[in-house]
């Protein structure tokens, strides 16, 4: 595809669109729902702007979200963390970093039929708290984990 | 600019919950660098921004898992979800794409627990 093309199908508005139109754009992902990349949030730097952003500034901690995430690390570039949701309704799991120079880290659709547990791996800029953000019928809650670094490793 | 080409995401898709069960546990890993944006490279210039920012894993056309991610998600991002409903040898497909618009599509077998 020439340049030119790709220039006015940018123009178009949304990635994923330019990209759908071009054909490009593989169906599960056009239809997953979940619309387009949310770059405020993703962008915003501390834990309570990321937080408004995504519209769960009133969540409440929760002691039925459980977080799994090591103690101590000795390296921040890859920090194993579980999350695991026993709210009833659950379908979004979000994870922040709260000393990240961007909180957001990820945010996870949990359809109907699929588990409230997510395992991945994140990175820390510093010793600080993975906080998971659960959403279930249209309410959020958190839950909090500190882990120590022996070594940082956002870059 | 290069071109880049992408290295396949390594997926085990495997059924758990003894005979029966039709709940299937999905690790992926996924091969991409997850550039910050905020790394200096050797030529002491700062090395751009590029990272996955979408993940979707379907089964038999319906979305069992999708992520939107942003940089702070580690270098060859790895994911392990459950989902249920499924069977050994049907498949599931996990496609990504990053904020360069790249994207990249893998399917494997759902093997028997």
């Amino acid at each position: 595809m020439d340049s030119e093309r790709r220039r006015a199908l940018r123009a178009c508005g949304g990635l994923l669109a330019a990209l759908a139109a071009a054909g490009f754009v593989p169906p599960a992902l056009a239809q997953s729902g979940a619309g387009a990349w949310n770059a405020a949030a993703f962008g915003a730097a501390d834990l309570d702007a990321a937080l408004t952003v995504l519209g769960a500034a009133g969540s409440v901690e929760s002691p039925d979200i459980r977080i799994e995430a090591p103690e101590v690390s000795d390296t921040g570039g890859t920090v194993p963390v579980a999350v695991t949701s026993d709210i009833p309704g659950t379908d979004a799991i979000a994870l922040l970093v709260d000393k990240n120079p961007t909180a957001l880290s990820a945010v996870i659709e949990v359809p109907a039929g699929t588990d409230p547990w997510v395992n991945l791996n994140l990175r820390m800029a510093e010793s600080g708290n993975v906080v998971a953000l659960v959403r279930a019928t249209g309410r959020y809650y958190h839950a909090r984990r500190g882990v120590k670094l022996v070594q940082g490793g956002c870059e | 600019m290069t071109e880049h080409v992408s290295e396949p995401t390594r997926i085990r898709a495997v059924l758990t919950g003894g005979k029966g069960g039709d709940t299937v546990e999905v690790r992926m890993r996924l091969v991409h660098d997850m550039e910050t944006g905020r790394r200096t490279g050797a030529d002491g210039k700062v090395v751009p921004a590029w990272f996955v920012q979408r993940v979707s894993v379907t089964h038999r056309g319906r979305t069992v898992f999708a992520a939107q991610c942003g940089p702070t998600v580690s270098r060859n991002p790895q994911f392990a979800f459950r989902f249920s409903g499924a069977k050994a040898g049907e498949s599931v497909a996990v496609t990504w794409v990053d904020s360069r618009g790249e994207s990249r599509r893998d399917e494997a077998a759902i093997m028997p627990g």
